[in-house]
């Protein structure tokens, strides 16, 4: 079979070669070990391929958004910061956001103290209040180099930090997640709510960079 | 159980590399540095992993390293720090 084809017959016609598919790249032994494995909970009816199905979804439908509406709360009320920082997960709850079992740390960023957040040794993210990890917060060339040189990566991100402010990286290794409360920035005294969580974005919960006013 | 490290205790983390599911990074190994704070206790992950309960559960600290602890050419500012959460068989008295 060619690996290129030609579609259409006017002028627009053109050929380029064919995307492989998903199945196309080599099966590793973890892939076929996760199906088997989700075949026999299936079978022995722990669940069934529908609970499987709905919590897939679920936690693809996970997004950023959950986690600026926090944020912007927090920049808005003290006493639900002073919550939020003692526990995230009991603070994301009082607006009806179910943050999971593991629980969540909040880290501030201040004039002092830039943080950021990484997982060396695989990808631990807080994915019930910022959706599934990016693919480069995954990546071996981010986690083994953000605790290396922090700030040439930030650079790299476009985020300057001046050198009088003590940049700190959080691993999570262990059972605990991190999102860092960014800064809220100058001249948005006047937004509300509702304004304010839409400008936090994904970027600046994991510290790599800083909410800018709109 | 109680934690044997309170906040502010200079920890020197054990350099060993056993086979397993360790959650204890390569960088920070042989390192030292302050316990920023205890984040409760814990089921034991490098027992967990193989199935088992992993208890006696065991106190997990954030131990902060200063930058310039860890690499020796960092030239990004002095009170730059990585935390580390460790649990408490990974760490000894510095």
């Amino acid at each position: 079979m060619s690996d290129s084809h030609i579609h259409g017959d006017d002028k627009w016609s053109h050929s380029h070669p064919k995307q492989p598919d998903i199945e196309d790249g080599p099966l590793t032994d973890y892939m076929v070990m996760t199906e088997a494995v989700g075949d026999l909970l299936i079978e022995k009816g722990v669940f069934s391929a529908g609970d499987l199905r709905a919590m897939i979804e679920s936690i693809d439908t996970k997004s950023p958004t959950d986690g600026g509406r926090v944020i912007a709360r927090a920049w808005l009320d003290q006493e639900f910061k002073v919550r939020f920082m003692e526990d995230v997960n009991a603070a994301a709850e009082e607006l009806g956001i179910d943050a999971g079992t593991i629980p969540i740390r909040a880290v501030e960023n201040t004039s002092e103290v830039h943080n950021v957040i990484v997982c060396t040794l695989c990808s631990c993210y807080p994915r019930m209040l910022l959706g599934l990890p990016p693919d480069w917060y995954k990546a071996r060339a981010y986690r083994s180099r953000v605790v290396r040189d922090p700030r040439g990566v930030l650079r790299e991100f476009g985020t300057e930090i001046s050198s009088d402010v003590e940049i700190r990286v959080h691993d999570s290794t262990a059972d605990l997640r991190y999102m860092v409360l960014p800064m809220r920035p100058d001249g948005t005294e006047g937004m509300g709510e509702g304004e304010l969580a839409a400008i936090v974005n994904r970027d600046s919960m994991i510290g790599v960079t800083t909410v800018r006013k709109p | 159980m109680t934690a044997r490290y309170a906040v502010g205790d200079r920890v020197h983390v054990r350099e060993a590399y056993p086979p397993g599911h360790i959650r204890t990074p390569y960088f920070i190994r042989g390192k030292s540095g302050v316990i920023n704070d205890i984040a409760g206790e814990f089921a034991n992950p490098e027992e967990l992993a193989y199935g088992r309960v992993g208890l006696p559960k065991l106190t997990l600290y954030h131990v902060s390293f200063r930058q310039t602890d860890l690499w020796s050419d960092y030239n990004g500012g002095a009170s730059d720090a990585t935390v580390v959460a460790i649990y408490e068989n990974w760490l000894e008295p510095a």
